[in-house]
Formats: C-alpha cells, sequence, structure tokens
C-alpha cells in the first residue's frame, strides 16, 4: 500500500521538478530529471534491471519496520543501486522526510554528499556520486527546501565507509549522506 | 638541484614517518617482474668501470641493465657468465662474447673529472660484425647521473627496436597511507619512470587527489583535488618546480578529470553544473572555459587526440559507460566502442592509433585494461584483474601503466602494449594508484 503512495509521490515530484528546473536554467535543461528522477518510478516497480538489489535490504534493516514512519530521519545515510542515481522506495522515503523537517525549518544548511563503490573508474564515480547527491538535492528542492540551503559534494570512490571487496561492503559504499 | 625545496619537504615528512614508524622507508617504487623474461635480443652489459676513489656514486651499468630488462625485449646475459670485463671497445676480445651468446654488448667507464663533475663513456657494441655501433662521452654532477643512465637506455632501446626509448621520462602518482586515527593522507608524487628519485609535489589530509595530468613539456602538473571539506572536486595546476599551484576552475560545482591539450594551451575536463556533467575546454591562460558536450548523461574522462583536433570521452548516454569522439568545437559526436559491457578513460598512444582504456566485459569478469584499434575497432584485453584502471601508455606507445590491486593494496604495474610483459611496481606502505607517464623529461 504504502509502495503505491511513495510511487504517486515520486511522479508529482517529477513533473514538479522538470516545470521549476527548467525554468531555472538557461536551455537543454529538461534532460537532468528524466534520468534521475523520473526513471526512479520505475525502479520501485521493477528494480532497474540493475545487478544488484541490496541497498533496498539495508534500508530494511536499519528501519526495522518499512512500514511504519518509524523515524526515519533518524537515518542519515540512503544507499544505491549499482551505478544508479535513482532512489528506491525506502531511500525516498527518508529523503522526503528530511526534506520535509528542513523546509520547516528554514535557515538550516544542509550538505548532501554523493559516494559510489569502487568499480568503474574513479573519474565516472566522482560524476555518479554527483548525480547521486543531485537526486537527493532535486527532491529537496521539489519539497520546499531553498536551493540556497544545499550544497551537494561528490567524494565518488575515495571515501569508502566498508573496505571490503564484495557486494555487502559495496552496497554500503554507494551512498549519499545527509548532513545537517 | 631542481627540487631542492621540495626534497626538503619530502625529508622532513619522511622523517615524521620515521619517528612514528619504525618501519617506514622513503616511498620508493620497487619493480617486480612478473613475466616475459629470457626472450629477445641477447645482450651483455658490462658493469662500468668506476676509477675514482671511495664508491661507485651511480651503477649506471646496472641502472641500463635494469631498463632494457624492464622493457621485456631484451634478453640480458647475467654477469657471472661473463669472461672478462671490458670498459671500452680497445680491451674488448669479441670472442668471449659469442661464447655466451651476446649479440650485443654496452661498456662504459665512468672517472670523476672534477670537484662534482664525472665523465661517463659508453660504447654500443656489434659482437658478430666487431664494430661499435654507439660511442658517447657525457660529463656531469652527481645528482644527474642516473638520469645519464636512463639516456644511454634511451639510446640502445632506439638503436636495437627502431622505437624512442622512455626510460629518461618521469612518471607521477598518488599514493594514499590510512592512519591509525582513521585520516587517509594523500600524496601526489612525481618520480623517474623506475619509480626512482620520488619528489612529494601535495600532500593533503582526508582531500583525495586523483587523476594528475601532465602539461605537455614536463613543466606541470594538473589534477583533481579538494581545497576543503566544504567544496567539490576542482583542478589544479602545479608548477614542478616551484611547487606553486592554483585552481583552475572557478564557478559551482566539480571541476575533474583534466587532460593537458597536445600544444599545452587548454585543459579539456569535466564539469558538473546544475546537475549536468558534461566536457569543457578550458585556456590555461585566460582561464576562458568552453562547453563541449551537452547531454543529460554523465560525459567525462576527456583525452586528446595526438594532433589536437579531437576528444575521446567517457559517456553513459548509452546506459552504460563507453567511448566516443567528439571534434573540440563540439561537432561529429560518434560512439568508438561497441564491444564489452562498460569501457572508460580511454586515452591515445602517440601516433593516434589505438586508445588504451579501462574495460568490463560482463559476466562478472571486473575491470582490465584493453588496447582498442582504432582502424578495425577491435580490444585486446592484457591484463587479469578485476579492478584494474587509469591506463597511461608510456611516451613512445610500447609501455602501458596502470593501477591494480594485490589484495587491498593498490599498486603501480606495467605491461607491454602487446601483453607479453607485465611488471608490478610496489610500495612500501599504503596504496599507489592513478599514474600518468610525462611525454617529457
Amino acid at each position: 500500500m504504502r509502495r503505491f503512495g511513495t510511487i504517486f509521490l515520486t511522479l508529482f515530484l517529477a513533473i514538479a521538478i522538470s516545470g521549476c528546473a527548467a525554468s531555472k536554467k538557461k536551455g537543454g535543461s529538461v534532460e537532468v530529471e528524466d534520468a534521475t528522477i523520473g526513471s526512479s518510478t520505475d525502479s520501485s516497480s521493477s528494480g532497474i534491471g540493475s545487478e544488484d538489489t541490496t541497498a533496498g535490504e539495508i534500508i530494511i534493516l536499519e528501519s526495522d519496520d518499512q512500514g511504519d514512519m518509524d523515524d526515519p530521519l533518524g537515518q542519515r545515510v540512503v544507499y544505491f543501486d549499482f551505478d544508479s542515481a535513482n532512489l528506491t522506495p525506502e531511500a525516498q522515503m527518508v529523503v522526503e522526510a528530511h526534506a520535509q523537517y528542513l523546509s520547516g525549518n528554514p535557515g538550516m544548511a544542509v550538505v548532501l554528499e554523493g559516494h559510489a563503490d569502487e568499480r568503474g573508474t574513479r573519474e565516472y564515480n566522482l560524476a555518479l556520486g554527483e548525480r547521486r547527491a543531485n537526486s537527493v538535492s532535486e527532491i529537496f528542492q521539489a519539497l520546499g527546501v531553498a536551493p540556497d540551503a544545499i550544497r551537494t559534494i561528490s567524494y565518488g570512490e575515495e571515501r569508502p565507509v566498508s573496505m571490503g571487496q564484495d557486494e555487502g561492503a559495496w552496497s554500503l559504499n554507494r551512498r549519499v549522506e545527509i548532513l545537517y | 638541484m631542481k627540487f631542492d625545496r621540495i626534497d626538503k619537504v619530502l625529508r622532513a615528512t619522511v622523517l615524521l614517518l620515521a619517528l612514528s614508524a619504525p618501519s617506514a622507508g622513503l616511498a620508493k617504487l620497487t619493480i617486480e617482474i612478473t613475466g616475459g623474461a629470457g626472450s629477445g635480443i641477447p645482450i651483455a652489459v658490462v658493469p662500468f668501470k668506476w676509477s675514482g676513489e671511495g664508491s661507485l656514486p651511480e651503477d649506471i651499468g646496472a641502472i641500463v641493465a635494469a631498463d632494457l630488462y624492464r622493457s621485456g625485449r631484451f634478453d640480458l646475459k647475467p654477469p657471472s657468465d661473463f669472461l672478462s670485463r671490458p670498459s671500452q671497445e680497445s680491451e674488448v676480445r669479441y670472442k668471449d662474447w659469442r661464447l655466451i651468446k651476446a649479440e650485443t654488448i654496452v661498456v662504459g667507464a665512468i672517472t670523476r673529472s672534477g670537484e662534482n663533475e664525472f665523465d661517463v663513456n659508453f660504447q654500443l657494441l656489434d659482437v658478430y660484425r666487431e664494430k661499435i655501433k654507439i660511442g658517447l662521452r657525457f660529463t656531469v654532477s652527481e645528482d644527474q647521473l642516473r638520469q645519464v643512465a636512463h639516456q644511454i637506455s634511451d639510446r640502445i632501446f632506439d638503436e636495437m627496436t627502431g622505437i624512442d626509448g622512455a626510460f629518461n621520462t618521469r612518471i607521477a602518482y598518488v599514493t594514499m597511507k590510512q592512519k591509525e586515527n582513521g585520516d587517509r593522507l594523500y600524496e601526489l608524487m612525481v618520480a623517474d619512470s623506475d619509480g626512482h628519485n620520488p619528489q612529494q609535489i601535495l600532500e593533503t589530509t582526508n582531500l583525495p587527489v586523483l587523476s594528475p595530468s601532465w602539461s605537455p613539456n614536463g613543466r606541470d602538473l594538473a589534477y583533481v583535488s579538494f581545497a576543503d571539506g566544504r567544496s567539490g572536486a576542482n583542478v589544479w595546476i602545479q608548477n614542478i618546480e616551484s611547487g606553486k599551484r592554483r585552481p583552475v576552475a572557478r564557478f559551482d560545482g566539480t571541476a575533474s578529470a583534466p587532460a593537458w591539450s597536445p600544444d599545452g594551451r587548454a585543459l579539456a575536463l569535466t564539469v558538473s553544473s546544475a546537475g549536468n556533467t558534461d566536457i569543457y575546454i578550458l585556456q590555461v591562460a585566460s582561464l576562458e572555459i568552453r562547453r563541449i558536450t551537452k547531454s543529460r548523461a554523465i560525459d567525462t574522462e576527456p583525452a586528446w587526440a595526438p594532433d589536437g583536433s579531437h576528444l575521446v570521452f567517457t559517456s553513459d548516454r548509452s546506459g552504460r559507460p563507453h567511448i566516443y569522439r567528439v571534434n573540440t568545437d563540439g561537432g561529429q559526436i560518434r560512439r568508438l566502442t561497441m564491444e564489452g559491457k562498460e569501457n572508460a578513460a580511454a586515452s591515445y598512444d602517440p601516433r593516434g592509433e589505438r586508445l588504451v582504456l579501462v574495460t568490463n566485459r560482463g559476466q562478472g569478469s571486473g575491470y582490465q585494461i584493453g588496447v582498442f584499434y582504432l582502424s578495425d575497432s577491435r580490444t585486446d584485453v592484457l591484463t587479469e584483474g578485476t579492478l584494474d584502471e587509469s591506463p597511461t601508455f608510456s611516451p613512445n606507445g610500447a609501455m602501458i601503466l596502470y593501477a591494480t590491486k594485490m589484495g587491498r593494496e593498490g599498486v603501480l604495474a606495467a605491461v607491454s602494449a602487446d601483453g607479453r610483459v607485465r611488471q608490478i611496481l610496489k610500495l612500501h606502505e599504503g596504496d599507489v594508484r592513478e599514474p600518468a607517464w610525462s611525454a617529457s623529461r
């Protein structure tokens, strides 16, 4: 049930963001949203055809019960599938909760730190971390967080939290940290 | 001499390391050859005669022998087999060398000719024709002796293979050490192509350093780092001799992946601004910047064609990262790699015929180094790691230096462009990564 709610909200966001972003930027800008939020609607139903699906499980481990709004504000990290910047439904929930909190507390600044796992080149991963941080930033802005209050920064694969060389470690490193 | 100032910084660092960890030595790369020996041109390098007092300042013969051995193109005869130790052609009994099947021999002598001045004489001799192929004399200071050895290697390599030598060149790389308190210490290093004479160019704590790119004249390095923990990656240009550096891209967002143009005037780089990661060209003198690609995809890792006419770059516009080309005015974008699941980080060989790149062939194969032939779009996979990256051609296109893992540790490795010989360049401690090979000394 909750899943459908998230999809609906995501669709709404996709429309809202492409609208507002297009008016802000000079040209050729609508594309950005397509690549990120727009396709995350697919992700909630199909799992994006990515190789790894552990990202969702990790969120579940941390929140115990995904059906509950068990203080998603307590979670400061959201995780991603391999080579993806799409938010899982669970990550979406966490991001939305932070967005609502921050939009209700104007004046607070937030840093969105994007990270990647070690697979793929360092430069590509720097861009991928950026893309992930931007996915979160776009939702923040759509939910009323002032763009000036948000800073995105990517460290690519340079700051892993887990040093292992397996999917368990990699899934912990593909993340955005919400810092405020 | 050139590096006096930096040398002091390096010594201070080494001293600190020595105090905190007795086992820490100078961060010198050591080299292990992992294949290909025993074939190639049969050659004997006779230890150079030293007629001065005390010990030989640099063992030039040994340096030359090591250079030739690492190239994988020579079969070096062991000095224990030598029947005599001549230091010039007039002392050579050619039959001694025919007996041990050396077709070519290298002889030489070092003498002190002044306070800090040495004469180095060297000859390359053809054993079967019994004649001198090359005879050279250098007069240099002590700190130039290693460089002279590499120049001798270059001349031998050129004479025997028809390919320019690339021994008298330098490499840049990044090291990372994790301290006990969890801090990550990054150092940008410059060393001779054989790993000797490491010089620390930059040291940062918890601010990653990546993607060094040499200016064509070898005087400056562009690289990616972070000014502080608050702002995104930026591209910096640092003069190696003075150590002075400046950020080159001033705007909100991330700048990365610098690649120096062949004429040294511009950098191709990646800029992420307003959520879009594209290729730009920045004029080094004026910092004027021009956008080259406009796509919603990730476009990154630009590299110049040797004639400067176009760039190759990595883009995931087709879903997964692949290699594309684009003219420097943004026109004629075309996908180059069709095979494999992913291809990334391509750069040209000096003749513009091949690309070296990181390739993922799918089925969980991970990432290896490949050579892509532009004539027929074929890719030869040269390595066997699962996380191989950052390939860089030697200036003569004969070798490829890249980063790989030994266990959890990052090490540098080199492979001949035909895949035949491989070698590992290891540090005592910490990770080595992000190699870049300079085109000039």
